[in-house]
Parts: C-alpha cells; sequence; structure tokens
C-alpha cells in the first residue's frame, strides 16, 4: 500500500514506512537547515535588541535569549511528539487555551489599557497568543474529519465557525484589534485550505464589508483614533501620527545600506516608539537598510516556503491543514506588523515573530513551528477521517 | 476505494488552494519590498532630512558684547563674569530637602521656593531651574564645598554688563535690558533669554557693533529634547570694543561738581575737532540696576521724579539760552553792518509802542559800546542792533553757530531746540512776526531754546571759526589725516568782537562773571553768562519790586547758565552749563564751569604729561 517515495525538497524518506520511529530516528528526522534558518532569524532580532538598549544585553537581548533557548528546546518536544498524538489533543488544547482567555478576562493584567495578560511569574502569559496555534489545531483536526462533498454544506461550517468566532469576541473584548484580526485571517485560511466554496468567501467579504458601519459602531475611541492616523499620519503628526512618522523617517532615511549597526539616530536618540517589540523592524530597517530589509524579509520568504512544503508532503489531511495553518499565522505575523510600520495598515499590535522582545509570542511561535516540524517528522503517518485508530 | 479516492481528491483540492495562498502570500510580501524600496530608495532624501531634523538641534552662541573704554583705554562699561545656583530636577533626589539645605547657604524666601518648585514641576526633569543669580564669591564657594550634600545643584558662570562708574557715565552709556517684544527683528539672537540689548545712550548707538555676530553649537538631542552630546561649535565674533572721547575721569567730577545743585547738566568739547569730553546731566541712576533687575518701586520712582533722571538734560533738555544766544545777535549786527564802535544809551528799557522792553539792570548801564554790552550783558543794546539786524539774520547765524537743528551727535535721543523766524512763526502760529519778539528773542527768550551740547558747539564755533561738531567716537582713521573742518565763514575781525567781549565778560574789573574767572597763566577762559526767565515777569511786579530768585519757589527760579572756553588766547576746550532754576548765570553757573574748565586743563596731557616710564629706568 504504502510505497517508498523520493522528494526534491527533503531528499529520501527510506526507512520511514513504518510510522512507528524510536526517538533517535526522530532527531535524525528533524530539518536542521529550518532550525538553522529560525536561529538565524531569532539571531538578528538578539542583535536589534542589543542595539535598542544602546549595545547593552540588558535589559532585553539577554532575557530575549534565555526565552528563545526554552522556546527552542520546546520547539524540539513538541516535533517529536507524534503528530496523532497532536490530533488526539486537539480540541483539549483549544479548550485549555479558550479557559486561559475566559480567565485573563476574569484575572488577567491590564497592560496599554487592555487586558491582555496572565501573570505566571516566569512569564507574563498572553492567552491570546496561545490561542492562535490553539485555534489551527482545532479547525485542522475538525477539517481533517469532513468529506470534501460535505464541507460543501452550510452545516458543517457551524461548528469551525463558532470555532473562530468565540475566542475572537473575547479578543476583541480585551480589546487587542490585532490578534482578533489574525485569528480570523488564520481561521479563514484553514477553511480555504480545506476546501470550502469560493462563493462563500465572497459572500462573506460581502457580509463583513456591508458589518464594517456596525462594527465602527463598536471600536473603541483608540482604536478608531489608529485608523483615522493611519488613514493620515501627517495630519497631527506630534499626536497620535507621531508613530507612524518617525516609523517612515527611520525607514527612509535608512537608505540602501544603512545608518551601521548601533548608529541609529531615530532608535538610539529614543524618537521610535517601542522599538524593541512592535516597532523593531523600523530600526532594523534604518541601521541595515534596504538591503538588511530585503534579506530579513527573504527569511521568512523561506522559512514561510518550508512551512507550505511541509504542508504539501503530508499524508495526512490533519497534518496538511496544520502546517499551512500555522504558517499563514506566522505570514500573518510578519506581515502585518511590516505593513504596520511601514504605515501601509493601521497601527494594531502585532509583534514580528522570533524577533520582538516578548515571551509568549516567542514560545508560541516556536511550539507552532515545532507543531509543523511534527508533522514533518511524521509526515508519512495516515490518520483514517474518523481518527488515528481507525487506520487504513 | 471510494474513500480513496475522496483523499485524492481533497489532496488535490488542498494542493491547489495551498499554493493559491502560497502566492498571495508572495504577492503580499513584494508589495512589501515595493514598499521598502519606496521609502528606503525613492524617499530617501526626503526622510534622511526629516532625521537630520529630528536629532540636530542648532542652539545659538551670544557672543560677549563690546567693551567701552574711554578716551585713555579706562574701561566704563565691561562685562563681568556672575554666578548663579541652578537645580536640576532630575538629579535632585528631592527637590525641596535639596532646597532646605541651600537655604542654610544663600536667602530664599517663600517666594522664591514657590518659584523654584513651579518651575522644577513644570519644565522637563533635565532642563535647570535658576535658583539665585548674582551670587557673592563666598556663597560660590561655600555651595561648592557642600556640593556632596547638595545633589542636583549646580553653579552656573553668565556674563552681565557692568558699569564701574555707575551713576556719572550713565548718560553717555545708557544700559542694557532684555530685549522687548516690539525689539525683535527675526535675528534668532534676539530671543536668547538671557540677551540683553542696548536701550540708551551709546549702547543703543552703537548696538550692532557692541553686539557681535552670534555663534552656535550644534547638538544631537534626543526626542525629549535633551542634549546627547556636541557635534559642531562655532564661538561666534564677539562684539566691537568702542573707544570714546570721554574722559571717565573728568566725567565723574563734572558728576561730581553738580551735586550741589538739584537738576543740571554739563558739556565739555575740544573746540579743536568736537571730541566729547564730558556730557553730565544730574540727577542720574545707576545704569547696573537695569542688568540684575529693580523693583517695581525703584522703576516708580525713576520715572516720576520731576528731577527726571532718565533724560539726558544735556542733548534733550531745551532751554531758553538768555543771555548767551547775545553772541549771535552781535555777529549778525556786525554782518548787517554795525560797527564795533557803535554805542547804546541804556537806560535800563526802551519802549515800543506801547511796550516797554527792560534791560536785567534796572538803572540802565548808561553808554555802552557792542563789547561793553557783551560784558555787561545788556539788554538795551542787544535790543537795539537785534532790530538792526532783523530776526531772520539772527536765525541765520544761530543756525551756522549750531543752533535750531541737531547737532548730529551719536547719541539717541537728541533735541533739536528751536530758532524762530517770520516765515516759522506764520506757518506754525498763523501769525505775522511782531518787532517785540525780535527783541525778546535777542535775548534768549520768548521762542528761542537750546540743548547745553548746542550751546558748547556754538562756543566751540565762536572760539576757532570752524564747522565742529561734537562727537563721542572719533572714526576710524584709515591712514588718511583726519578731514578739516570747513569755515563757517565768519569774518576773523567779526569773531574777535565777539571773543573779546566774552574775555571781558570773565577778565575784566565791570565783567558779569569777573568772580569766576581763572588766574592761572595760559589757562584763562571767556565765557558768558545767561539767566533765562521760565515766567513772564508782570507789570505788578515789577512795579512792586523784582522778587528775588531765591524767595520764589524752585520750579518758577530763572535757570542759570555759563558758556565758557579756555585758554582765552588758544582755545582748546568748551565748556556749558545749564542748571534748572539755579537763579543767576553768574553766580550759579559761572563757578561751575571755571572750576570744569580748569579740572579739563589740569588733566590735559600737554598741559601735564602723564609720567612716562622709560625702559630700566625707574623714577626716583
Amino acid at each position: 500500500m504504502t510505497r517508498p517515495r523520493t522528494s526534491l525538497l527533503f531528499g529520501t524518506t527510506a526507512g520511514l514506512r513504518n510510522p512507528e520511529m524510536s526517538l533517535s530516528e526522530k532527531l535524525w528526522q528533524i530539518n536542521w537547515t529550518l532550525v538553522l534558518l529560525i536561529c538565524a532569524i531569532a539571531g538578528t532580532g538578539f542583535a536589534m535588541l542589543y542595539s535598542a538598549a544602546d549595545g547593552n544585553m540588558d535589559p532585553w537581548a539577554s532575557r530575549q535569549m534565555a526565552r528563545f533557548g526554552a522556546g527552542l528546546g520546546f520547539m524540539f518536544a513538541v516535533a517529536l511528539v507524534d503528530v496523532r498524538f497532536w490530533y488526539r489533543h486537539a480540541y483539549v488544547i483549544y479548550l485549555a487555551a479558550f479557559a486561559l482567555l475566559i480567565a485573563v478576562e476574569l484575572i488577567g493584567s491590564t497592560g496599554m489599557g487592555a487586558q491582555r495578560w496572565i501573570d505566571l511569574k516566569v512569564i507574563q502569559l498572553q492567552p491570546s497568543e496561545v490561542m492562535k496555534v490553539a485555534l489551527v489545531l482545532a479547525l485542522a483536526r475538525y477539517f481533517h474529519g469532513v468529506a470534501l462533498d460535505d464541507i460543501g454544506r452550510v452545516t458543517f461550517l457551524l461548528v469551525p465557525s463558532a470555532l473562530i468566532l468565540f475566542p475572537m469576541a473575547l479578543v476583541l473584548k480585551q480589546p487587542d484589534l490585532g490578534t482578533g484580526i489574525m485569528l480570523a485571517a488564520v481561521g479563514v485560511t484553514v477553511f480555504f485550505c480545506a476546501g470550502v466554496r469560493i462563493w462563500k468567501f465572497a459572500l462573506a467579504t460581502a457580509l463583513g464589508l456591508a458589518a464594517i458601519p456596525i462594527a465602527w459602531q463598536f471600536l473603541l475611541g483608540y482604536q478608531k483614533q489608529r485608523i483615522a492616523t493611519f488613514l493620515n499620519p501627517e495630519l497631527d503628526p506630534l499626536g497620535a501620527g507621531y508613530h507612524i512618522l518617525q516609523a517612515k523617517i527611520a525607514l527612509g532615511s535608512g537608505g540602501l545600506s544603512g545608518k551601521g549597526f548601533l548608529l541609529g539616530t531615530q532608535s538610539h536618540l529614543n524618537f521610535l516608539p517601542e522599538m524593541q517589540t512592535d516597532f523593531v523592524f523600523t530600526m532594523f530597517a534604518e541601521e541595515f537598510g534596504l538591503a538588511g530589509g530585503l534579506t530579513l524579509l527573504g527569511a521568512y520568504a523561506l522559512l514561510l516556503a518550508y512551512g507550505f512544503a511541509i504542508g504539501l508532503r503530508s499524508r495526512n489531511q490533519f497534518g496538511r491543514l496544520l502546517a499551512v495553518g500555522l504558517t499563514c499565522n506566522l505570514f500573518f505575523y510578519v506581515f502585518i506588523n511590516m505593513a504596520m510600520v511601514m504605515g501601509l495598515v493601521p497601527v494594531v499590535g502585532v509583534p514580528l515573530p522570533l524577533i520582538s522582545y516578548g515571551g509568549t509570542a516567542m514560545l508560541t511561535v516556536l511550539g507552532g513551528l515545532g507543531l509543523v516540524m511534527s508533522v514533518y517528522i511524521h509526515r508519512d503517518v495516515r490518520i483514517s477521517r474518523h481518527g488515528p485508530g481507525d487506520e487504513m | 476505494m471510494a474513500l480513496k479516492q475522496e483523499g485524492r481528491d481533497r489532496y488535490k483540492n488542498f494542493t491547489r488552494r495551498a499554493l493559491l495562498i502560497g502566492g498571495a502570500q508572495g504577492l503580499l510580501f513584494s508589495a512589501l519590498a515595493a514598499r521598502m524600496y519606496y521609502l528606503q530608495i525613492l524617499e530617501a532624501d526626503k526622510y534622511a532630512t526629516l532625521a537630520e531634523d529630528n536629532r540636530i538641534n542648532l542652539r545659538l552662541i551670544a557672543p560677549p558684547r563690546g567693551r567701552i573704554v574711554d578716551r585713555f583705554g579706562t574701561p566704563m562699561a565691561l562685562n563681568q563674569q556672575n554666578y548663579r545656583v541652578v537645580l536640576v530636577r532630575e538629579q535632585a533626589r528631592e527637590v525641596e530637602r535639596t532646597l532646605d539645605s541651600l537655604a542654610h547657604i544663600i536667602d530664599l524666601s517663600e517666594r522664591d521656593y514657590r518659584r523654584i518648585l513651579r518651575e522644577t514641576s513644570r519644565k522637563r526633569a533635565f532642563v535647570p531651574v535658576t535658583v539665585q543669580d548674582n551670587l557673592t564669591w563666598e556663597q560660590v564657594s561655600r555651595i561648592e564645598v557642600n556640593a556632596p550634600d547638595l545633589p542636583g545643584v549646580s553653579i552656573e558662570a553668565g556674563q552681565t554688563r557692568n558699569y564701574p562708574y555707575a551713576e556719572p557715565l550713565t548718560h553717555i552709556l545708557g544700559y542694557v535690558s532684555a530685549v522687548s517684544e516690539k525689539e525683535l527683528t527675526g535675528d534668532p539672537l534676539l530671543e536668547l533669554p538671557s540677551f540683553r540689548i542696548g536701550k540708551q545712550g551709546i549702547e543703543k548707538q552703537y548696538d550692532l557693533d557692541l553686539r557681535g555676530a552670534a555663534g552656535n553649537s550644534q547638538l544631537e538631542v534626543n526626542a525629549f529634547g535633551r542634549a546627547i552630546r556636541e557635534i559642531s561649535r562655532d564661538e561666534g565674533t564677539p562684539g566691537r570694543d568702542l573707544v570714546l572721547t570721554v574722559d571717565a575721569e573728568l566725567q565723574t567730577f563734572v558728576h561730581m561738581r553738580l551735586q550741589n545743585e538739584l537738576s543740571a547738566s554739563a558739556v565739555v568739547m575740544d573746540v579743536q575737532n568736537g571730541d566729547v569730553l564730558s556730557l553730565a546731566s544730574t540727577p542720574g541712576f545707576d545704569p547696573n540696576l537695569f542688568n540684575v533687575g529693580m523693583t517695581n518701586e525703584t522703576w516708580n520712582g525713576l520715572i516720576s521724579d520731576p528731577l527726571s533722571p532718565l533724560t539726558n538734560k544735556a542733548i534733550a533738555g531745551q532751554y531758553p539760552p538768555g543771555s548767551t544766544f547775545k553772541m549771535a545777535v552781535v555777529l549778525a549786527a556786525l554782518e548787517a553792518g554795525v560797527a564795533p564802535d557803535h554805542r547804546v544809551f541804556c537806560p535800563g528799557f526802551i519802549t515800543l509802542g506801547t511796550s516797554r522792553f527792560h534791560c536785567w539792570k534796572r538803572n540802565g548801564h548808561g553808554w555802552l559800546d557792542m563789547y561793553g554790552s557783551l560784558r555787561e550783558s545788556c539788554d538795551v543794546y542787544i535790543y537795539d542792533v537785534a532790530r538792526k539786524a532783523g530776526i531772520d539774520r539772527i536765525a541765520e547765524i544761530a543756525r551756522r553757530l549750531g543752533l535750531g537743528a541737531d547737532t548730529g551727535i551719536d547719541l539717541p535721543g537728541e533735541k533739536p531746540g528751536l530758532i524762530p523766524t517770520r516765515d516759522w512763526k506764520l506757518a506754525t502760529t498763523g501769525e505775522p512776526w511782531q518787532l517785540g519778539e525780535t527783541l525778546v528773542s535777542g535775548i534768549g527768550q520768548g521762542f528761542v531754546l537750546a540743548t547745553p551740547l548746542q550751546l558748547a558747539v556754538m562756543t566751540a564755533r565762536i572760539a576757532n571759526g570752524l564747522r565742529v561738531t561734537p562727537r563721542l567716537t572719533r572714526p576710524p582713521l584709515d591712514g588718511e589725516a583726519p578731514a578739516e573742518l570747513a569755515s563757517l565763514g565768519f569774518p576773523n575781525d567779526h569773531l574777535k568782537v565777539v571773543r573779546t567781549g566774552m574775555d571781558q565778560v570773565v577778565n575784566s574789573r565791570r565783567g558779569t562773571a569777573r568772580g569766576s574767572s581763572i588766574d592761572i597763566e595760559g589757562q584763562e577762559m571767556a565765557g558768558k553768562t545767561g539767566t533765562s526767565q521760565v515766567r513772564r515777569i508782570t507789570m505788578a511786579e515789577r512795579a512792586a519790586g523784582l522778587s528775588k530768585n531765591k524767595d520764589l519757589p524752585w520750579r518758577r527760579r530763572d535757570h542759570a547758565l555759563f558758556v565758557a572756553y579756555a585758554p582765552v588766547h588758544a582755545p582748546r576746550y568748551c565748556c556749558a552749563v545749564v542748571v534748572e532754576h539755579g537763579g543767576g548765570g553768574s553766580s550759579t553757573a559761572a563757578p561751575i564751569v571755571r572750576d570744569i574748565l580748569l579740572e579739563a586743563q589740569r588733566r590735559d596731557p600737554a598741559v601735564n604729561p602723564p609720567i612716562q616710564l622709560v625702559a630700566g629706568e625707574r623714577p626716583a
């Protein structure tokens, strides 16, 4: 039934016909090029945090390195766990993340005017970040069990829509527009990959557009302000438009080759807002210019390409949807963050994955990448539509 | 197999859609790349400029103001290092505690406390707030010694204008003060909070020279405006030092000599070149008050004082010149053809129509010639020759002598005085000139007005017959000989008549100022008294007998004037003194002029050469 396969991207897969592998076999299966790429991007992040602190390891770079170290271990752990385990526990993880979202609503700490964190002493946990991964898991599991023909029926879309909308509502209530948008976008992408008819997206888009005036009513003052500012930042250069304008100045003044490491004036003279978190890319582009910016963008593109390839290579629908869904999640992080600091979309508070300073995002991004790797390691595992116990 | 087929369809469908999404993401990444290209290549110059604007803050450096020295190089206006204690909030752990410790060293009033606390809380944490200005050396050193207990406290040095002579030179030098709203010209230098500009006198006249050119310091600042480092610094050009023709010591002497009177002014000039050696006006004020800040009380006292200490009366006080004007009338009469030996009998008055014009000497002078008319200051004689010369001729001569128009001295605020003519009267009052007015004008009363400086210029011009104009600074020589002064066009024998008359005023037994003669050989002076009325004497008063000046209230007393030059045979210095409501010219003004001219000649390097030390030799 199974036959040996060779893949252009991943070399030989001989010896993997038996899905039950030993630990050492699995370790050999880890795609070390991908790990190297992840480390390179994170390393860039350390350099930027070092620069953001005017050439000091403290307060950011050293802590970010420790987190990355822990996160890398977490990633490997997740990667080595059998993908069927993740399949079985997808809903449990989703429910746990959902419980955390409710918990943050009740006992969470307030930061920047929004309830986002649960203080776990070791780490300031942001359940909304965890939710991004959990949602993909749950949707992948759900669509894995739905036949292509059934996807055409509206009734089969009610459950996954609810899976998206409930956490989204909680996140928007925090209020965190950026994560809310990302949850919706990731969810929609998984829908799309699962084979939901295209006209349904068209309909949803039309409905969504029609709902904008109503949604506007629910936006908070600062969110409306951000959108207004985005539409015309130069209108109020010292007020709300200040951040966008300063970010654009930092980017633009970087030029082709940048001002040099540690030599960015916009960042080191504090003109850049939140340069260690959401605006870290502007600092990078100021110090390394267009050349550096394109290189980083290329590195991310390569990371995404790996994700897609892994998805396409997987032999089970759960793995495919999981890999592509998580890759899209990563894409939305990168795209929204960069577009926002370049003044292409409103400022909505999305970090640059692996680079921005922050614990939860680092762990969830690495955890997500771990899942992608798990999908790769267990690419030849077959899971029946009705679950791994019912294998053919 | 059906299931397998379905799985294959699902995979195909997934692959198609995943590639679609991947393609879409590729497109969006390309959009990001395009945006980067747009911002970092196409718009790079614009944003680079904006980044520099953000980063670089140009701060002006005020140039040190030029000094003002007298003719011998003695500084009269200079810049003094001044120390102030400032507090930086972010360095002071607790502002109030620090202030409490500071209060042990310097006096801090409740008001100071409140102001400092208000300013520290309002300004940014790194901006220094001035706690106290103008510290003494002792305070500075005590603060420095206690520095460890005074976190955030430091001493800053600045410069204030200092006038070592204070009051005596105040009307010449003027003063500097903070720039007012309407003095702003757009020059950013003027907007520096500590910048001072000349408000009066030489400080105002030569403000641009003294000011110099601003330097600047390019500072790198962060988003909060804090200076991070200096990128470049240009110290600017210091203001030019100014040498005045004034003799500061003589000025001090003159000022002291005028102190006996309530309100007076004096001018001493070099008749050869117009150098003003002294120009005094009393009372004065201390110009240093304008730098260190004066209380409202002091200021209101100055502006409401009836003796107007803020006015430089030597150039802005306009007085009827009285009998000092008679030289102009005599010159006009000579030009009209009246001979020096023309004789007039003075019975004490003359009658013109129904009016009687009195001589100051009630019983009359008897027969007098032209010399005698000056010597004894006979009004009747002057009435007679003034009538012969006519007002327009007198006016022309007076103007030639420097009256009735600005002398052009390099000081702001000069007044032109007034020399009336027929046309002037018709134009201003609409009425024709009356002959009686010629007579009144002849004795320097009525419409005629002159400033003490104009009287000095007149005296100088009589003394050497040249168009002397007063000056406080000498023009740069540029290697050329100074321009020759133009002749006034008076025939020598005419001038000689006037000079002889003036000589007799002082040095003849019958002269009106014989009591004030200088008896030192070669230093004798020639002059002319003047006593000008500030009120009209009514017939009733005259009938009741003239009241003595000292019985009148001060405001109604006569002005006392005296003009003179010395030495009489080789004129070098001239002097004019006006004592407001001082009584008689001979009794009040003449002795002052004598003392001043004596001092001026005593200080003359030609008379008393300064001791020259020859190298290697010591005076025994």
